[in-house]
């Protein structure tokens, strides 16, 4: 660990603060309907779906037309990944997907996950990549979007029966907003290297003589996208850590801020549309604490080496001529430090891209982003995803500190009452369910998929699992997941991380939106402080830390200790 | 629900329209107009012939080259299949091949007598990782050099110039493109084949 590494971080967390009230302010005002250039766009959309920027939705409308959109939208992916073998834009001559693969894939796009059982480059037509799955890029990140804004309008309103439109706020988050942002953003990647074009591979004759077939396509579109949209599915197989995807250190840095910048900036729009932005910024110095204590472990882990390749004579230590550290599965211009950087980011937000093989990291270092997804993804999370899902984490917490004082629990001038710690109960609940339950299942019936022997292959399960059902995404690489058991469990996984969390959390939206505001009083516990901080991240960590650590006890723990030991598999 | 589905119908359709066919296609047409050589995958040509990309990384088995990273792209350095080897740090595979990589890098440089340089002997993430360490530069100067008929000083300046710096003295890491380097070696060096 050095200085260098950690100016890089410091400069990150730097941006990240800097673009928080920036983007917040920006989104708070879009979607209370102040921002209108576009307007001339928005009107026929609205008027072909039969409603109007004024006619809001009950919670349980704004629910039934999401649902109806993801199932439209996953019905279009499924359907163009099977006919692409007859659609335009096919040069590399992709066969037709195999409906278990197809299946698998439809459902990781829409729910914002994009798990990929495949290959990009090897797999998809360029029309799939463009018409089918960056579109679900854009619409899945704008879906989490708007049930953040749904519920954070629950919160800022009072005995109101409506939420929102969720057609109008789809639109405008993705006219105002995604949309905007990725076509500056991707023309600028385009000029530090990343390539753009619709041309078929490349063969090139190297210098040693031989034939080098360079897969080619519209990489930066994607890469802005998956990025933003925390969606985190490459264009190639080997995702951000492809040279192509993610060619220099500064191209990094617009990945990584990227990735947090709008689930960073929607505390800060939670605090402005409930009137007291100190709300928003505890939420997010609780997210921030956790964030720089997993990329310390990670960085402190990866950076000391692999004991057995050291015993070879491999140096693997940190000098001016070399970063060291566990160099398996990274790439020279990014080095241990941003690798580690990387990896907390991309799991602590739902994102799912990496420029490091986590299958290959330290097993310590390993059990981070694992940790990170079984949290919830609460760390700055998924656009969206990340502030309704600490949002049912606060719920729980001003429950649990109600009850310690005896009185009725309280959140931004909203009584939190039975209802809503029972749909809160029910989101959390869906952790443990798609990761341990699912993931048990698989462990009986599909072992076969996994690579690695010894306490590494539990790990490797447990991630597909938990990378599903967090709608992550990232995986343990080696496991091969294409095979018609776990492409249906990992499926129904990623749904019910999806859509039983969204579900309930437009409930409670709707609950706290019919009810009165309290007036602050003396006996109102502050949620603006570090004492609530402390609280909220301690809740964080025993409800994740008491699920799963005895499954993680037995997989990085275990491999950890005997790798110290000198034991390999 | 059938309430729901005609704005999730037109939705999606305006939606493909815009982010899945309008947003790549104009990125792609200001990307050609103003950066070509990049928006095309940033190709090196020698004599009228693509030899490669500046930024993906090729195979180097000829000890008259400096080597590049261990790859897992395919059958290695496979551009249309990238990854890594995802292998465990704890795997006997994973250490059985560096050791492997170890013997052969001391059996062909055995003038180093100190411990291989990490990158050396580790594969990549993507398979195609275009750089090596400076450290890795370092250890196989004087095989290089002697291959080359040249002094090893000639040599390990024509490294120190084609090693790139952190960006703004801050971000990533040190490296050196190897593609790069040894286009330079065999325009001052020639292989006479």
């Amino acid at each position: 660990m050095d200085a260098t590494g950690i100016l890089q971080i410091l400069l990150y967390v730097a941006i990240i603060l800097a673009l928080t009230p920036l983007a917040g302010g920006y989104m708070a005002r879009l979607f209370e309907g102040k921002v209108s250039f576009l307007a001339w766009i928005e009107r026929p959309i609205y008027r072909l779906c039969g409603t109007s920027a004024d006619r809001e939705q009950h919670w349980t409308g704004y629910a039934l037309s999401l649902l109806a959109f993801n199932l439209v939208g996953a019905l279009v992916l499924y359907g163009l990944q099977r006919l692409q073998v007859w659609l335009p834009l096919n040069p590399a001559a992709m066969a037709a997907v195999p409906a278990d693969l197809a299946f698998n894939t439809a459902i990781s796009f829409t729910t914002n996950t994009n798990w990929q059982a495949y290959g990009g480059e090897t797999t998809m037509s360029n029309l799939t990549q463009m018409a089918g799955l960056s579109v679900q890029n854009f619409v899945s990140a704008a879906t989490g979007i708007v049930v953040a804004v749904a519920l954070i309008r629950g919160f800022a309103r009072h005995s109101a029966r409506t939420v929102g439109n969720f057609t109008v706020d789809l639109t405008r988050a993705i006219l105002y907003l995604l949309l905007p942002v990725c076509i500056i953003g991707a023309v600028v990647l385009v000029w530090l290297g990343v390539p753009q074009n619709l041309g078929p591979t490349v063969e090139a004759t190297t210098l040693e003589g031989s034939k080098q077939i360079i897969a080619q396509g519209p990489v930066a579109s994607q890469m802005m996208i998956k990025h933003l949209g925390t969606n985190g599915g490459g264009f190639f197989n080997a995702n951000a850590a492809h040279p192509y995807e993610n060619p220099s250190a500064v191209v990094n840095l617009i990945h990584m801020v990227a990735i947090f910048v709008l689930g960073a900036g929607l505390t800060n729009t939670f605090g402005r549309m409930i009137g007291d932005t100190r709300q928003g910024w505890a939420i997010l110095a609780a997210m921030g604490l956790l964030f720089l204590a997993g990329v310390g472990i990670i960085w402190w882990a990866d950076a000391a080496g692999n004991p057995a390749l050291t015993a070879l004579g491999v140096d693997q230590s940190l000098s001016p001529w070399q970063a060291g550290g566990n160099m398996e599965g990274k790439e020279v211009r990014f080095g241990v430090a941003l690798s580690a950087l990387f990896a907390t980011i991309t799991t602590a937000a739902s994102c799912g891209a990496v420029i490091a093989m986590h299958d290959s990291l330290m097993p310590l270092a390993g059990m981070v982003p694992l940790v990170n997804i079984m949290l919830g993804e609460v760390i700055v999370g998924g656009v969206g995803a990340g502030l309704y899902g600490m949002l049912v984490f606060v719920i729980l917490t001003v429950f649990i500190a109600g009850l310690m004082v005896g009185r009725t629990p309280e959140y931004v001038g909203k009584k939190i009452e039975a209802r809503e710690v029972k749909l809160a109960v029910i989101a959390i609940l869906v952790f443990p369910v798609g990761i341990l339950g699912l993931g048990a299942i698989a462990l009986l019936a599909g072992a076969s998929a996994i690579q690695d022997g010894g306490p590494h292959g539990l790990t490797e399960l447990l991630y597909a699992y938990a990378s599903a059902t967090g709608n992550n995404g990232s995986a343990f690489a080696g496991f091969g997941a294409n095979t018609l058991l776990h492409n249906t469990l990992l499926g129904i996984a990623m749904l019910l991380g999806r859509f039983v969390v969204i579900v309930p959390t437009l409930a409670i939206a709707g609950a706290v939106a019919a009810k009165k505001t309290v007036p602050h009083s003396s006996g109102t516990f502050p949620t603006h402080g570090w004492l609530f901080v402390a609280l909220l991240v301690t809740v964080v960590l025993v409800v994740g830390g008491l699920t799963f650590f005895p499954v993680l006890a037995l997989g990085p723990v275990v491999e950890h200790l005997s790798l110290a030991s000198g034991a390999l598999f | 629900m059938l309430k729901e589905l005609r704005p999730a119908l037109v939705l999606i359709v305006v939606m493909t329209a815009l982010t899945g066919i309008a947003y790549p296609l104009a990125v792609t047409g200001i990307a050609q107009l103003a950066f070509p050589w990049q928006a095309n995958g940033s190709l090196i040509e020698r004599d009228g012939h693509v030899i490669g990309s500046s930024l993906i990384g090729q195979r180097f088995a000829d000890p008259a080259y400096f080597q590049g990273r261990p790859s897992a792209a395919g059958e290695g350095y496979d551009a249309a299949n990238s990854g890594g080897t995802n292998l465990a740090p704890s795997s006997r595979k994973l250490v059985d091949e560096a050791g492997a990589r170890v013997a052969a890098q001391r059996q062909a440089n055995p003038e180093e007598t100190g411990a291989v340089p990490a990158d050396l002997v580790t594969a990549s993430a993507s398979g195609l990782d275009p750089h090596i360490s400076p450290a890795t530069a370092a250890y196989q100067a004087k095989r290089v050099a002697a291959i080359r008929h040249a002094t090893v000083e000639d040599v390990r300046r024509l490294v120190a110039e084609h090693t790139e710096g952190r960006e703004f003295g801050l971000l990533g890491e040190p490296r050196i493109n190897v593609l790069k380097l040894n286009l330079a070696l065999d325009e001052r060096w020639p292989l006479k084949r």
